[in-house]
């Protein structure tokens, strides 16, 4: 907690020192109108037992303070923005502008969501047309707009599987996950109620028929995939894999985290999926501000669609309206109608790519992924040689056996060389790993750039091996004690005594 | 053939390139594992692209044709305030560095979404007078639900919820969804003159609780009288969770003081647009024996290589992607530029602006009401209340909303929606943002009604 | 990695026991913290605690994994090594001393012929490790 009085951070180059450490009593940085109602002393107006004595301790800065603070603390961050952001299953591509404005309007920012019904048709008609949009990319009936995140996405789907089993008297206990599958698959499986069952990958990557075909039992509510998978690899045995789960009586839930390889290619409403979950924020170019928010709609087959969370938006050739008469519903999964801003940024996107340009999205990011592998599988472990969807995984194995160099550390390295990280050892089978989603908004030259980096990494990782693993050297601060941080948590500021 | 867009950098040159560099003549054969029979012919029936001057056109229609809280005048609350956003939340969060950054998967590249966490959590914390804070939920209906959740995990064979029907009814119903997967029970007390009756809540818990939730001001704008709640909670053995409004902290009691063992609430209100709705933040916080129990995402303190202090993610054994079915929150992400937001808020509102907007909202809804009930709009409850009341319409309060929507007003929440038996009764909400010019107005419009 | 020591029972679960008369010391194996990286946080059993055989005791959290540990044999909790709730990396340090977790007095000595002797637990090891 030391802030060098003699030798300050250089600003945008160091670190920043914390708001509160700024504060100085006294000082403001905002402004009201003087009260223009009869004042009236508080304690006549509220029990004293109800009152707050001691004030916040919030910061006290100027607003030149508060600016400076976030300005600087934004100069030792990477974005998109920035540059290349190659973190697999995470779809970082590019955030257009113009999206952010359709955002802002005041028409879609300063809309109350329980204005009467007559006043908000616009925000209703954007609404609705974004859902059949939704359907029409996914292959579904019906779209609810709610879900705020992947996750709830997920945790809305399994509860539909759970509704729609327990309105035909069945009582279902267990959910399959592929080994290669996100973490919260199980996490929400389980917050649903259900046991998780793992099903293994067989040496294509996809998943092993004879080991689903015996574990789809007349107690499993069904099949969490997603297709392309983590490996980036489409499950050729798609139509398959829907046959002995639906046999069964079991349903699919699709996760589509990694819907960007496939739009206009392959509906997962077509190939055979029930409840379909889309990231917002992923496919459709919606930023991930820092980690949220983002918004994940879930779509359902005509057979599913009864138990989608309320309200829908419904339109009677005059109106549009929010309706809330759906008996079946799960309920809603959180307040108003989901993350109407994200929604409205999508909705642009969806409106300037066009159908054609959709595809094209997905061609693109396929064949830019395609090439990056290629041309790191020159100096890395390729498990799994087969073209790939958006994504694909590469291991770092050949260099922690010969040069004991870690994964980790070339990940931080790369740090180095102004790239952002891919996502490391994820999927969990595959030890050591990278996982690459270089995106369709890269030019060739980026993809280019950074394979050279990280060819000239696997070459630093044999002659310097130790310059790699001290990595990185150049960002604002080196490498962080992140034992340190769980062993002593320290997460608030408190003022030294 | 392919599409040129001017957000896809490779021409059909760079294709061209690209695909001999792989061997292939066309992209197709990247698809070829694409069975046959589950593959989409033809078009999908989207509108055609639009150029962007187009799509500003477009999204300006349908933009105009919404009312906003700039051309309207808002008595409308009910859990969304329109609260005024001073212009620096707005130019900071429009920061692409923060905008277009990810979770802080490489803490060393991440340090201002970290540390900005690390603020946020410090200033939920002092606002809510808790020991630790996560980096935020969805929202307050979410961050409700799972509190009641670690609540019954935390208490192992508790499972009974219990809540009046003064909580916020979407919260209720979000609490509703969520039950149902770790099989929660849920009991509902009524309440009683607008608030919840400590005798009857008393009677409603026992050893099986695992938790009362209470929200502070209740959805009805009352104050309810926490301690006791929390007293009630605590002589069975359970967790107390206070579901607050982080404006009305400016001068009512924060939850640490009357013993709540979790605080969550809708941060909307801090620095967060209306948006029809989101997207909006829960904010989750919590004392230091829960710490390991929070769901989401946590931002700590720790030192590099050189001993120089830095920021990362901690505690992260908690979370879904370690514990996976383990996991006790399914929560993987935060609603970071949201969070982002509020730290912006209340670092410009400081320690004496966010008093001050608490008291002008109250003397502010003091004033509007004492002028309604002059007008014959009397108060629905007698309980004092902070920005918010309800009040009585002997004319239909859907005339009344009518009326008032033709004059470029709108009207409180009707509680008829959630409450028959309040189907009189209009919810109005006033802030900081209101002015006695525009208090009058509403009266004066009202009092003609009658 | 250094041995194990010869007197103690191991686990399929990796971890040790220490028997003297009624009472047995419970720790985690050298290979086991290896296996988690640097131990951040281990959740203590309550004194008092009546354990079965293979009952979850707690749980060991590295930065990046949390770990159930299982109880070697059936017994009451008699002790726990509060050290460990501020010092956990004593676990990394000294697996099979200092970085004890636990002492219970065993219900059911014939329990611990269930476990494996040194030997045992060695080419256990070895083996686990030829399959990662």
């Amino acid at each position: 907690m030391t802030r060098q009085e003699t030798a300050p951070p250089r600003p945008g180059r160091g670190t920043e020192p914390l708001i509160f450490e700024l504060s100085s009593p006294g000082r403001i940085a905002y402004s009201l109108p003087a009260l223009d109602v009869p004042d009236r002393p508080v304690d006549s107006l509220l029990p004293p037992s109800a009152l707050r004595t001691r004030p916040p301790e919030l910061p006290e800065v100027s607003e030149v303070d508060v600016v400076r603070h976030f300005t600087r603390l934004s100069q030792i961050q990477h974005g998109v923005d920035i540059g290349f952001y190659p973190l697999g299953s995470c779809t970082m591509k590019y955030n257009p502008k113009v999206n952010e404005d359709a955002a802002a309007l005041p028409g879609f920012a300063g809309v109350h969501p329980y204005f009467p019904e007559e006043v908000v048709q616009g925000a209703l008609e954007l609404l609705y047309h974004m859902e059949k949009y939704l359907c029409e990319i996914g292959g579904v009936s019906r779209v609810s707009l709610q879900p705020a995140a992947g996750a709830h996405g997920e945790l809305t789907g399994l509860l539909m599987f759970r509704a729609y089993h327990e309105d035909r008297g069945e009582h279902r206990t267990k959910v399959l996950i592929p080994d290669s599958a996100h973490g919260t698959n199980p996490a929400s499986a389980v917050v649903c109620g259900y046991e998780t069952v793992e099903v293994p990958s067989d040496s294509r990557g996809g998943v092993d028929l004879d080991a689903l075909r015996r574990l789809m039992a007349p107690d499993v509510a069904g099949l969490m995939l997603t297709n392309p998978n983590t490996l980036g690899l489409f499950d050729e045995n798609m139509h398959a894999i829907a046959e002995i789960v639906h046999e069964a009586g079991g349903l699919l839930y699709y996760d589509g985290a990694n819907a960007n390889a496939i739009m206009g290619v392959a509906r997962p409403g077509d190939t055979g999926f029930d409840v379909v979950h889309f990231n917002l924020h992923k496919t459709f170019s919606t930023p991930h501000g820092g980690g949220g928010p983002g918004s994940g709609p879930v779509g359902a087959t005509r057979e599913l669609e009864p138990y989608l969370p309320v309200p829908l938006v419904d339109f009677d050739g005059r109106r549009y309206r929010l309706v809330y008469d759906r008996p079946k519903s799960i309920g809603r999964v959180k307040s108003f109608y989901g993350n109407f801003l994200v929604v409205v940024k999508a909705y642009a996107y969806i409106r300037s790519m066009g159908p054609d340009g959709l595809r094209q999205v997905s061609e693109d990011a396929v064949l830019a992924a395609n090439y990056l592998m290629r041309k790191l599988a020159e100096h890395f472990h390729l498990p799994y040689d087969r073209h790939c969807k958006h994504e694909f995984v590469v291991s770092g194995v050949w260099q922690k056996e010969r040069h004991g160099v870690r994964t980790l550390d070339m990940a931080k390295r790369l740090l180095d060389y102004g790239f952002h990280a891919p996502t490391v050892y994820f999927p969990l089978i595959v030890p050591e790993c990278f996982m690459v989603e270089p995106t369709e908004t890269e030019s060739r030259e980026t993809l280019d750039a950074f394979a050279r980096v990280m060819a000239h990494i696997a070459e630093e990782a044999r002659q310097q091996p130790d310059l790699v693993k001290a990595a990185p050297h150049t960002t604002p601060v080196k490498r962080l004690d992140e034992a340190l941080a769980a062993r002593k948590p320290n997460v608030r500021w408190q003022p030294e005594t | 053939m392919s599409v040129k867009h001017r957000y896809l950098p490779n021409t059909d040159a760079d294709r061209r390139k690209m695909l001999e560099a792989l061997g292939l003549r066309s992209v197709q054969e990247l698809f070829a594992d694409v069975p046959e029979r589950v593959r989409f012919k033809g078009t999908m029936d989207l509108p055609p692209a639009l150029s962007e001057l187009e799509l500003v056109r477009h999204v300006g229609e349908l933009a105009a044709r919404n009312a906003t809280v700039d051309g309207y005048v808002c008595f409308l609350g009910a859990g969304a305030y329109d609260h005024f956003i001073p212009s620096v939340v707005r130019h900071i969060t429009g920061r692409a560095e923060f905008y277009t950054a990810y979770t802080p998967y490489q803490p060393e590249v991440s340090q201002a979404v970290l540390q900005s966490i690390y603020e946020y959590q410090t200033l939920i914390c002092e606002l809510t007078g808790m020991e630790v804070a996560n980096a935020s939920m969805y929202d307050g209906a979410t961050a409700a639900a799972e509190a009641a959740i670690i609540s019954s995990y935390a208490l192992p064979g508790r499972r009974k919820v219990v809540f009046s029907s003064a909580l916020h009814p979407e919260y209720r119903e979000t609490l509703r969804t969520y039950a149902r997967g770790p099989k929660l029970h849920l009991l509902e007390v009524p309440a009683e003159g607008g608030v919840t009756p400590v005798d009857r809540l008393r009677e409603a818990v026992d050893d099986s609780t695992a938790c009362v939730i209470a929200q502070q001001p209740n959805f009805f704008g009352c104050i309810e009288d926490m301690a006791a709640l929390g007293e009630a909670a605590h002589a069975v053995g359970a967790h107390f969770v206070a579901c607050v409004d982080p404006i009305s902290l400016g001068v009512l009691k924060p939850p640490g003081e009357y013993g709540a063992d979790l605080t969550v609430g809708e941060g909307q209100g801090l620095g967060v647009p209306l948006g029809f709705g989101g997207p909006y933040l829960g904010f989750f916080a919590a004392t230091g024996k829960l710490t390991r129990r929070m769901p989401g995402r946590i931002a700590g303190v720790t030192v590099d290589a050189e001993g120089k202090r830095g920021f990362v993610l901690t505690l992260q054994t908690r979370e879904q992607h370690i514990r996976r079915e383990k996991a006790t929150s399914n929560i993987c992400s935060n609603e970071a530029l949201c969070a982002l937001a509020a730290t912006v808020y209340l670092c410009t509102m400081g320690k004496q602006g966010i008093r001050e907007v608490a008291e002008q909202c109250l003397k502010k809804a003091a004033y509007a009401a004492q002028q309604l009930e002059a007008a014959g709009f009397p108060r629905t409850f007698a309980a004092p209340f902070f920005k918010e009341f309800a009040v009585r319409s002997a004319v239909p309060v859907e005339r009344v909303n009518a009326a008032l929507l033709e004059d470029r007003i709108i009207g409180g929440a009707p509680l008829g929606r959630w409450y028959p038996e309040l189907a009189d009764s209009l919810l109005i909400a006033v802030t900081e943002k209101r002015t006695r010019q525009e208090i009058d107005r509403l009266v004066a419009r009202m009092g003609e009604l009658r | 990695m250094n041995g194990f020591p010869s007197g103690y029972r191991y686990t399929k679960s990796h971890e040790w026991i220490a028997v003297e008369g009624k009472t047995g010391k419970v720790g985690l194996t050298g290979y086991a913290q290896d296996q988690l990286g640097d131990i951040t946080f281990v959740e203590l059993p309550q004194v008092g605690r009546q354990l079965k055989q293979g009952e979850v005791f707690g749980v060991v959290e590295s930065v990046k994994a949390a770990s159930d540990c299982y109880a070697p044999v059936g017994g009451r909790v008699t002790a726990v090594n509060g050290r460990l709730e501020t010092e956990p990396d004593l676990i990394n340090r000294d697996p099979h001393g200092e970085g004890w977790i636990f002492q219970l007095e065993i219900t059911n000595a014939a329990e611990l012929d269930s476990l494996m002797d040194v030997e045992t637990y060695t080419r256990y090891v070895a083996e686990q490790g030829e399959k990662g």
